[in-house]
């Protein structure tokens, strides 16, 4: 059942983000431009989801998981330097090329060869980026 | 044009529900970065059934709707290498900083997690600022 919630989820998610606008490039890209033709789609996307997910964090103060044993424990609050590093990173890549990782898996059918090798760069990305952690981590404890 | 704000918005909120329906039967948390990312690194192994089939219906099922809607236009760029170093960018960044705008940014604020609030900033001012130097400086977005 676990597994079947899952690809339903993916499949709502990703219809989600088709219909929302935001596997087009030029929408994320026009939200983020602010010195140009500013759209402001992504914020509507952004507040639209924000609040059924809210709703759903507070149903789990008093319920119980269907499929699980409990919920995930409360975020460490801790900001650490690779969250500072990794979402700026992460930033210049969204902007450069208008796709983050939902929207890269979903348009990936229609986007094209352009979709495809952000894709394999995205996968590439990931597959290093326990190396760059670990490299980050001896100079922080280096210095 | 003036209508996309209406498709944002009740897109956002399919979105929203997506996320909703995986906390509240599966405990999880819908971060894209995340359940890609441990498929690859494979540091989620022990559950990779429920990842594969999430990726397989993000990957899946828009498809087939932009199919029925007679095609979807992504408006990805064609210059290879910003591609490239855009993936590598979002594939290394979303990792470091375990998560991206789904699992920070939706999932994150939603819950008013600190981490969230401060990674989204982050990574959307890193956006706008990537945005006003490749386009409007450099000219190559």
């Amino acid at each position: 059942m676990r597994v079947l919630v899952s690809f339903i989820v993916g499949a709502t998610f990703g219809v989600g983000l088709l219909i929302s606008g935001m596997t087009n490039t030029n929408k994320v890209q026009g939200w983020l431009d602010i010195f140009g033709a500013w759209d402001p789609t992504l914020a509507f996307v952004m507040g639209g989801a924000i609040v059924p997910m809210a709703i759903a964090w507070q149903l789990t103060k008093t319920r119980k998981p269907v499929f699980a044993e409990s919920f995930p424990s409360p975020p460490d609050p801790k900001i650490g330097r690779n969250l500072v590093i990794g979402s700026t990173l992460f930033g210049a890549g969204w902007g450069l090329a208008g796709l983050c990782p939902g929207p890269a898996v979903a348009s990936l059918s229609y986007g094209g060869i352009g979709g495809l090798t952000f894709m394999a760069a995205m996968l590439l990305g990931m597959l290093i980026a326990p190396r760059v952690r670990t490299r980050l981590d001896q100079m922080a404890t280096a210095s | 044009m003036h209508i996309d704000w209406i498709y944002g918005l009740i897109g956002g909120a399919i979105i929203g529900i997506a996320g909703a329906i995986f906390l509240l039967f599966n405990a999880r948390i819908m971060g894209a970065s995340g359940i890609i990312g441990g498929l690859v690194d494979g540091s989620g192994k022990s559950d990779w059934q429920e990842r594969a089939a999430m990726v397989a219906g993000l990957f899946i099922v828009p498809g087939i709707v932009a199919l029925l809607m007679g095609g979807a236009q992504t408006n990805v760029t064609g210059n290879l290498v910003v591609l490239i170093a855009a993936g590598l960018l979002v594939g290394v960044g979303t990792r470091l900083a375990n998560g991206c705008t789904s699992g920070h940014g939706v999932c994150g604020i939603s819950r008013l997690s600190l981490r969230g609030i401060v990674a989204t900033g982050f990574y959307i001012g890193a956006g706008g600022l990537s945005v006003v130097i490749f386009k409007h400086v450099l000219g190559v977005i």
